[in-house]
């Protein structure tokens, strides 16, 4: 069973948005990084760069695959998590607690139009 | 017709003729002309002994002219050390599949991870794949590159004194693409760069030096200018000149592209060759094809391996970063043993020698009525000689021929330009004698004088 945070917003690509202040996080759910399996690479994305909701934005490897991440909601990159550089692994250890990049000026809606909890775990249970 | 290999039956065909509503195969070749069509099979002679083929092929090959080459264009007559046909003849080596199981192919990876490490040391860049098919690819490839890794590009930018064919290339790679190929002029033999102007849509720029003239270019100050806009920088390059010219890592290049001919693999009519590409550590993960990595096994023991093979098509579908999903391994293996024979010194000698021989007869026929060497900018083992009458020019190849010398390309066979009719390139490698040279400049003497 996938661990979901409550305080969390969901997209259908299995990334998750959590918003303090300004700035919007995003990461990969635990269903994601058990998917892909033990993560040997993450690629960051450019700082400074807005990105528009559905977009590719980044990419993932791990043993076996590489996966694109999915930007779910527009904002522009104000940071990148380079501890991920040389740790691709903490995002097996802990997905929520190693998010991947924070958007600012980031679009209200397409957070407002995001999964919840509740909505994410049964789009999971449909799966 | 039955073909004995083809194991289709009459009626096999017939069904297959019925599913797609035609009358009979000849009808799937309407849209060849008929002219272009064999009313019969063949004409081979039936029947010939093998020492009968034998001797045909042989008086065949006769017609072949053999001359001192100071042909270059492209393709130089090179010295290459015995040990290069001899060890590269190995039957594990010219038999050898793609090294994908790496406790059978620990020879091959071995050689091939000798072959990036050579590279990377002679371009001063820090990866290098397995190699591409030729120069020209590599330059393709370069581009490829270019516009996958910076966001919002569409153009690259293209230096017009990069050799024609890879220009070509670029052209054909570029065709029902959204990119496009951005020419930058040349100004008197050399790539002009002021003015420059890198927009957000522009990936990086591509450049050649010693270039298709065989100048050496300045690229002072480019690589800033390109990286302040995000943009890349590939220098392609006579791996061979990079042993006593600026190397693309000097100059702050992010890739090196060029053609390994020179080192090892000798003119066979013009190929097979071999494509080089390193790139600086923040595009490892971008470089196309095959990278062979140094590991050690279950038992500590030091191992060859293919490696982040995530990038590849085979793992990576058309999310890849390039088509290419092989190398040129035996072409590579040979450039592994030539420069393993000659060393760095060698490499060095060998660059050295061509340079001086090329200056020595760039400065006698300098001297010539009827003809100006052009020496605008410095040039390593290959330089224009520009004529001043199409009829001298064509007496003068044809004397020289007639001594058993090769005087050099005409720049117009490869460009198919009218406006460089006029221009010789001369190619002088180490492998010229100063017999050579002087007969070269005594013939040249007799028609020109």
């Amino acid at each position: 069973m996938s661990r979901i945070l409550d305080t969390l917003r969901y997209s259908k690509d299995h990334e998750w948005v959590r918003i303090e202040g300004e700035k919007a996080y995003v990461g990969i759910t635990d269903h994601a990084q058990d998917e892909l399996g033990e993560i040997v690479f993450v690629e960051l994305p450019p700082i400074g760069e807005r990105y528009k909701k559905d977009e590719e934005i980044s990419s993932i490897e791990s043993v076996k695959a590489a996966s694109p991440i999915i930007n779910p909601i527009e904002g522009v990159v104000l940071e990148a998590n380079e501890d991920l550089d040389g740790s691709p692994e903490l995002i097996n250890e802990d997905c929520y607690a190693n998010h991947l990049y924070v958007l600012g000026s980031f679009s209200q809606e397409d957070y407002d139009s995001m999964m919840d909890s509740t909505e994410y775990a049964s789009y999971l249970a449909s799966l | 017709m039955i073909y004995p290999y083809i194991p289709h039956t009459d009626e096999d065909r017939a069904q297959m003729l019925e599913a797609l509503g035609l009358s009979s195969v000849d009808r799937l070749f309407e849209v060849v002309g008929e002219d272009l069509l064999l009313e019969d099979s063949v004409p081979i002679a039936h029947r010939r002994t093998e020492d009968e083929v034998q001797r045909m092929i042989d008086s065949i090959a006769q017609r072949n002219i053999r001359g001192i080459s100071f042909l270059g264009g492209g393709c130089y007559d090179h010295i290459i050390p015995s040990t290069v046909k001899a060890l590269s003849s190995l039957p594990s080596f010219v038999t050898a599949y793609t090294p994908y199981q790496a406790e059978m192919s620990q020879g091959l990876l071995q050689a091939i991870f000798e072959f990036q490490s050579m590279i990377c040391e002679i371009t001063s860049m820090d990866i290098a794949n397995a190699s591409l098919y030729d120069g020209s690819h590599a330059i393709v490839e370069a581009a490829l590159l270019m516009v996958n890794a910076k966001r919002g590009a569409k153009k690259v930018l293209v230096s017009e004194t990069i050799h024609p064919f890879a220009l070509k290339a670029l052209g054909t790679w570029v065709l029902g693409t959204e990119y496009e190929v951005v020419p930058i002029r040349e100004k008197d033999g050399v790539v002009d760069l002021s003015g420059l102007v890198i927009g957000d849509d522009v990936g990086g720029l591509i450049v050649q030096s010693p270039n298709r003239y065989g100048f050496v270019e300045d690229y002072s100050g480019i690589a800033d200018l390109l990286h302040e806009h995000k943009a890349l920088f590939a220098i392609s390059s006579d791996p061979l000149s990079l042993a006593i010219q600026k190397t693309p890592g000097q100059w702050g290049a992010d890739i090196a592209v060029g053609d390994t001919q020179s080192l090892g693999l000798g003119l066979s009519f013009g190929g097979p060759s071999c494509g080089y590409m390193a790139v600086k550590q923040p595009l490892l993960r971008r470089i196309p094809g095959r990278l062979v990595g140094i590991t050690t096994d279950a038992e500590g023991r030091r191992g060859f391996t293919l490696t982040l093979q995530a990038r590849e098509q085979h793992i990576k579908r058309e999310r890849a970063t390039s088509n290419i999903c092989s190398n040129q391994a035996l072409a590579a293996l040979m450039t592994t043993i030539h420069l393993s024979s000659l060393g760095w010194h060698g490499m060095v000698e060998a660059a050295r020698q061509s340079y001086a021989k090329a200056h020595y007869l760039a400065h006698h026929l300098g001297q010539l009525p009827g003809v100006e060497v052009m020496n605008a900018h410095p040039f390593w083992c290959e330089f224009p000689v520009v004529f001043h009458d199409a009829k001298r020019m064509r007496k003068f190849l044809q004397e020289l021929r007639n001594e058993g010398i090769f005087a050099g390309v005409r720049l117009s066979a490869l460009t198919r330009k009218d406006t460089d009719e006029l221009v010789l390139l001369v190619a002088v490698t180490e492998k010229r004698s100063r017999e050579e040279l002087e007969m070269y400049i005594a013939a040249a003497q007799r028609v020109m004088k």
